[in-house]
């Protein structure tokens, strides 16, 4: 096997196309299924950011934490979440994450490192610098990265985030997944300036702006952050320029999306050009490719199978959970 | 209640909280504070003097920051320390809302308690100095509505030192909320580090058999003051102080009322949809045709907090209003 002299090691590269197939026959499967009326549950999907959360969940150790958002179904599987645990958290099954008492946005896995998934733009990065502020604090070398969009950056939870962040040269990564949209409005109809990585220089850290369609481009720019952060230098905001193929809910007609912004984005489709290029390279054959693309689809449907199968919750979940301590407390 | 008679001394509230939070961080390392002017030199409130003996590391100076220092405390929280976060003025909560409602109540609940939140926001009204509409309010009603909060609000040096010390050690997020004109008032408090008040435990501030006054925080004072002008006119009123308005002493005040068959509910918060009309709900649906009146309230009028004493001074409760309230249960 051969591949790009100074890229990664090719299990490396393996693993992130393994992990941008689970992603996007993940993201395929809940397509089909709600799409069908097979299952129903509420989703904002992911598809096509699948480079970024491959190269953070291969950049970043077990003991690593990760803040994300409601369209973390990529982050999630990246960082290590079992399938089942997020299919059952979507469909509000027992097997979930929470038992399924959360739901799709508020998923949290602390034995794989994530912390909170928030279904509030912009409220990440705050409790990431607390993460990020318990581990200087223990004397750990952990790194807390915190997943969040273009629109995120515009909100006032960031700016006292990234101030803070920066003030106290803690080790957060903020990556910021510019998926050209905030919700339904154009990233240029919202900034000013043309790149989000530019904010970075006015609160004393470095911004990095990278394809994000590119895994080793990714790859390559989060270790870097990493590193830093590691070393106790201090947060990075690493911006990773993609584009999400489904709108911003499950259903979106996405009528706000021209036809040819949408072609040039099929066009680099980071999955299908990520395995062209292992495939070019020799990095792997079209049969361990094959392979790889049949086994995620195969995980995907076995988690489905496990998920449809667990009961939800039990009515007194409803009151289980609300305090540790709920003596004297309304239900 | 822990009650300690012997080893008081007379202090402010100020001074009694100071010493909860001292004896806190002094017994446990995880106790650490953030919040914006906390520390020495610029330290003014109950935290003046705990920098010095603690260091800066644990009375952390932020920047004027709402949202990223109640979300930073949520970080904090979740890896196992301590955090009482300080929110200079309660009507800067608003900033920080978001991460206390939608994040630190909540948490335990969406991931079935993997992740929680126990920290401590300790906050302060500043009504009835001339401050006006932005820095006046008693906001503690918006907090009674969200699952997940508990609710303090003390209104004698006593109290503040058992309840903000049951606060630190509590395992669910604490809403504290201290007033600025209680900070001076001076009282017997008990110097013993284990001195805890239990949350959901009404205290009956005065005993009395004609009317109970039903109230927590500055307002229990006003009530007291009312009692006092009310026993002149030979009216013996009893004064009950809910300390916590989550959880809600609701079994206390009903005993305490069933007894006078009369009440008067006074808060320093707006009166119209605020604590007084669930606390009156309960009382009046606990106690239907046992009540020798309907179920008085006195709380603050429903306009913007107005900077001049002269119509300051007619917004919040006064011994007047308590007392002519009174004057309507017993015609």
């Amino acid at each position: 096997m051969t591949t790009d002299p100074g890229g990664p090691p090719a299990e490396v590269q393996r693993r992130l196309y393994e992990l941008m197939v689970l992603m996007k026959a993940a993201d395929d499967r809940l397509s089909k299924g709600i799409g069908s009326g097979e299952f129903m549950c509420v989703y904002w999907p992911p598809r096509g950011q699948e480079a970024i959360a491959a190269a953070m969940g291969v950049a970043l150790r077990a003991d690593d934490q990760l803040v994300t958002t409601y369209r973390g179904l990529h982050d999630l599987i990246g960082k290590g979440v079992p399938l089942v645990e997020i299919y059952g958290e979507m469909m509000g099954r027992q097997v979930g994450a929470a038992r399924g008492k959360g739901g799709t946005m508020h998923i949290a896995r602390p034995e794989s490192g994530v912390m909170m998934s928030t279904g509030i733009v912009g409220a990440g990065p705050p409790v990431a610098v607390g993460l990020a502020m318990a581990a200087q604090r223990k004397g750990l070398d952990r790194v807390t990265a915190v997943s969040f969009g273009d629109g995120a950056t515009n909100t006032g939870s960031f700016h006292e985030a990234a101030n803070m962040a920066a003030l106290w040269d803690l080790p957060v990564v903020f990556v910021c997944q510019n998926n050209q949209y905030g919700e339904m409005t154009p990233t240029e109809h919202t900034m000013k300036i043309p790149h989000v990585a530019d904010r970075a220089a006015g609160y004393g850290m470095p911004g990095v702006r990278v394809d994000g369609n590119d895994p080793l481009a990714v790859l390559a720019a989060m270790e870097d952050a990493i590193t830093r952060a590691r070393a106790g230098d201090g947060p990075t905001f690493l911006e990773a320029v993609t584009f999400r193929f489904r709108g911003h809910y499950f259903g979106d007609p996405q009528a706000y999306i021209p036809q040819e912004q949408r072609e040039a984005a099929e066009a680099a489709d980071p999955v299908p050009v990520f395995r062209a290029k292992l495939a070019h390279d020799g990095t792997c054959t079209d049969a361990e490719l094959d392979e790889i693309d049949a086994s995620a689809v195969a995980a995907v449907e076995d988690a489905l199978v496990t998920v449809m199968a667990s009961p939800a919750p039990p009515l007194d979940e409803l009151e289980r959970d609300v305090y540790a301590d709920a003596r004297g407390c309304p239900t | 209640m822990t009650d300690v008679t012997v080893d008081e001394r007379e202090m402010s509230m100020r001074e009694a909280l100071n010493l909860a939070l001292d004896q806190a961080m002094a017994a446990d390392e995880r106790v650490v504070l953030l919040g914006e002017d906390i520390a020495d030199p610029g330290a003014s409130g109950p935290t003046a003097g705990l920098s010095t003996t603690y260091g800066t590391e644990r009375v952390l100076d932020t920047p004027i920051s709402e949202s990223a220092i109640v979300g930073a405390a949520i970080g904090l929280a979740m890896e196992g320390f301590r955090p009482v976060a300080e929110i200079m003025i309660m009507d800067f909560i608003g900033i920080a809302a978001d991460q206390l409602i939608n994040h630190a109540a909540k948490m335990r609940f969406m991931t079935a308690g993997r992740t929680t939140a126990p920290l401590v926001v300790r906050t302060a009204v500043y009504g009835g100095i001339g401050t006006g509409a932005t820095h006046s309010q008693s906001l503690e009603g918006w907090f009674m509505h969200i699952p997940g909060l508990k609710v303090v609000v003390p209104s004698t040096p006593r109290d503040g030192k058992g309840l903000l010390t049951a606060a630190i050690s509590s395992d669910d997020p604490v809403l504290f909320v201290e007033t600025i004109r209680l900070q001076g008032q001076r009282g017997p408090v008990p110097l013993d580090p284990g001195f805890s008040i239990p949350f959901g435990e009404a205290d009956v501030k005065r005993p009395g058999r004609d009317v109970t006054l039903v109230s927590y925080g500055r307002s229990v004072v006003e009530s007291l003051a009312a009692a006092a002008k009310l026993a002149e006119d030979g009216i013996d009123a009893e004064v009950l102080d809910l300390r916590t308005l989550v959880p809600l002493d609701v079994a206390g005040m009903v005993d305490a009322v069933s007894r006078t068959g009369r009440a008067v509910v006074v808060t320093d918060a707006v009166e119209f949809a605020g604590p007084s009309a669930e606390i009156a709900s309960s009382l009046e649906h606990e106690l239907f045709g046992r009540l020798a009146a309907p179920v008085e309230r006195v709380g603050t009028r429903f306009v913007p907090n107005p900077a001049p004493a002269v119509l300051e001074s007619q917004i919040y409760p006064t011994v007047d209003r308590i007392v002519a309230a009174v004057q309507r249960t017993l015609a």
